[in-house]
């Protein structure tokens, strides 16, 4: 058989294959390691601050691990080394505020971290004592009813928007959706306040109204985390729905949001998580009050971000009392959301489509 | 329960765009009919207006008439889920739903519209469409376990059980075999050939073995070229078209000459 090709073919190239290369001995690396804590420590003798430590750990680090791998082994190496190093720099920088965070709330809060914290409200109380027994069934209440309500419109929206939206409407509730998501929390507030205001009077305030707040800013976390969630539903599963002459709604409701809820619950929760932590447009909304209020539709009502602000503002006398319960209420704050996230995470296992 | 279908002067379209132009055929009833042709011929596209398929994507309709049993599918007042349940489908890549284990997937469709049926009846469906889609021997130990567990081959043979669970009168296959071993090939094709006493069957393949194994009638789409329609060349009973057939085209292709 004769070879005949319609193109010329270029010729390989005449080289040696060169795959083992040089590296620089894992000894050599710890050296480095070495070499860039004692620059750290030089730089603090010399400067004095621990900005100094960090940039000379790095360059100590950084710089002879460069030049003995561009040495040593090859530039490519040398390329992936130095990358290597600063991305984990910038993990470092990025970690670093958020664990200092934690760890001054758990130390500062762990003071009034007791049972009287949970079970007693501030009526009466100026200096030690109190909790925030009113503030923790405040967020819950506020949170809850901001919920019940978000999560339907949510939801339903995002399956609107994946499932049926066609042409201007969809475009244009898009587009609603993406601006809600960047308005700032104070402006919800504002509007709650304007709404009731309009609807009821100037002088409402109540646990419900903080609710509506929290509500503009949680439907567009929720329709983007379902959105997204019901586009990774592959089409195939829907075709196979139609096939078998299911409606599209039973489609959607037994097929698409079932195969998606793992995601879908996730979004959701971290929705949660992000509006129980708002302080601005509660303090608009439903304002501050030192007791217990069980009734969300009528009265002030007080919630844990609120309450360690007033805590912090006013913290009567001696002020340390006060400023440890306001740490107390972020601490609870803290391991509130800490519990929302492990939730989500569970919620993720438990529900996912199984596989094998 | 087959029913026979007529198409005549089909034409489809994907908004503007003609993917398939004057289709004409007549399929049997209790017998398999293969459709063949190169990629983007539009015999996938044909197929998928025989259930009413095609009009899920946005924009793409169908021009002439689908009858089955006498009744136009796209006639005024038709509704294509009834359509549907009449025209079960089974596509390229098996589709368990990933939520529900092997019993659920099987009775996917009488759960999923919601009949109230008692869970003895459900059993006996899935029982009796797993022993149908010859599945049952290698499932009934887990029946509890997902459908995504299975291998390639048994999923897509569950995917035949689901869609024979709910009676069809036609079975439409995209391909069934073209993500498979020749092992699961081979048990799918048995299952064809079974299947076909009791039911109209329509496969889209690019196996043209596979279409002369299996089939009693061929139709042979191609294109003329990209961004024209495609159109059905020839249509005869298997052995002729794969033996003597009377297109140059369609000669040109089955002998492996094509292009």
């Amino acid at each position: 058989m004769t070879t005949s090709t319609r193109f010329p073919v270029p010729a390989a190239p005449e080289r040696t294959i060169d795959v083992v290369q040089p590296s620089l001995p894992r000894a050599f690396t710890f050296g480095a390691m070495g070499f860039a804590l004692v620059v750290g420590v030089g730089a603090y003798l010399l400067l004095g601050n621990y900005v100094a430590v960090g940039v000379g750990v790095f360059l100590g680090y950084l710089i002879p691990v460069y030049v003995a791998s561009r040495v040593r082994e090859s530039k490519r190496r040398a390329t992936d080394r130095f990358w290597t190093i600063v991305m984990t720099a910038a993990f470092v920088i990025a970690v670093t505020p958020l664990i200092s965070l934690l760890v001054t709330v758990v130390m500062e809060g762990a003071a009034r971290f007791d049972v009287e914290f949970f079970t007693s409200d501030m009526r009466g109380v100026a200096g030690e004592g109190g909790g925030a027994l009113h503030a923790i069934i405040g967020t819950f209440m506020i949170t809850s009813l901001a919920a019940v309500i978000s999560i339907p419109v949510g939801i339903m929206t995002g399956v609107y928007l994946v499932e049926y939206g066609r042409g201007p409407l969809a475009r244009g509730v898009t587009f609603l959706v993406d601006v809600m998501t960047g308005i700032p929390s104070i402006v919800a507030g504002l509007f709650a306040f304007a709404l009731f205001a309009f609807l009821v009077g100037p002088q409402y305030r109540s646990g419900f109204m903080g609710a509506i707040a929290l509500t503009v800013l949680m439907i567009p976390t929720v329709v983007r985390a379902t959105e997204e969630m019901l586009k990774l539903v592959p089409n195939e599963l829907r075709e196979a729905s139609y096939a078998l002459g299911v409606q599209k709604w039973r489609t959607i409701t037994r097929v698409v949001i079932p195969t998606a809820l793992a995601g879908i619950v996730t979004g959701v929760v971290l929705a949660i998580a992000r509006v129980i932590g708002e302080t601005a447009p509660l303090l608009l909304a439903a304002g501050f009050t030192s007791t217990v209020n069980w009734n969300p539709f009528e009265g002030r009502m007080t919630a844990l971000p609120v309450y360690s602000y007033y805590q912090y503002v006013t913290p009567g006398f001696p002020p340390e009392t006060g400023f440890e319960r306001s740490w107390t209420a972020a601490l609870v704050l803290v391991i509130i959301v800490l519990g929302l996230n492990l939730f989500a995470r569970w919620v993720a296992v438990r529900f996912s489509p199984k596989k094998s | 329960m087959a029913k026979q279908i007529d198409v005549a002067d089909l034409s489809i379209y994907y908004g503007s765009f003609r993917a398939v132009e004057d289709v004409s055929m007549t399929i049997e009833p209790k017998a398999v009919t293969a459709l063949i042709g190169p990629s983007g011929c539009g015999k996938s596209t044909f197929l998928r207006t025989l259930n009413r398929m095609h009009e899920v994507i946005p924009g793409a309709y169908a021009e002439g008439t689908v009858e089955i049993d006498g009744i136009n599918i796209y006639g005024p007042g038709v509704d294509p889920v009834g359509v549907r349940r009449n025209v079960g489908m089974v596509f390229q890549r098996p589709n368990p739903f990933p939520t529900m284990s092997v019993r659920d997937n099987v009775v996917a469709g009488q759960r999923l519209n919601g009949e109230r049926t008692s869970k003895s009846e459900l059993d006996d469906v899935a029982e009796r469409s797993l022993r149908g889609a010859n599945l049952w021997e290698e499932v009934k130990d887990r029946l509890d376990k997902p459908g995504s567990s299975l291998s390639g081959g048994q999923q897509q043979r569950l995917c035949i059980a689901r869609a024979i669970a709910v009676e069809p009168q036609v079975v439409l296959m995209d391909e069934p075999c073209s993500a498979l071993d020749p092992i699961s090939t081979l048990a799918i094709e048995d299952l064809i050939e079974d299947l076909k006493s009791e039911y109209t069957i329509v496969i889209v393949t690019h196996n043209m073995q596979q279409a002369a194994r299996v089939s009693d009638k061929t139709g042979f789409f191609n294109i003329e070229g990209t961004g024209k329609p495609g159109k059905l060349i020839e249509f005869d009973e298997t052995q002729k078209m794969f033996s003597n057939p009377s297109n140059k085209e369609t000669e040109d292709y089955i002998s492996g000459r094509f292009g």
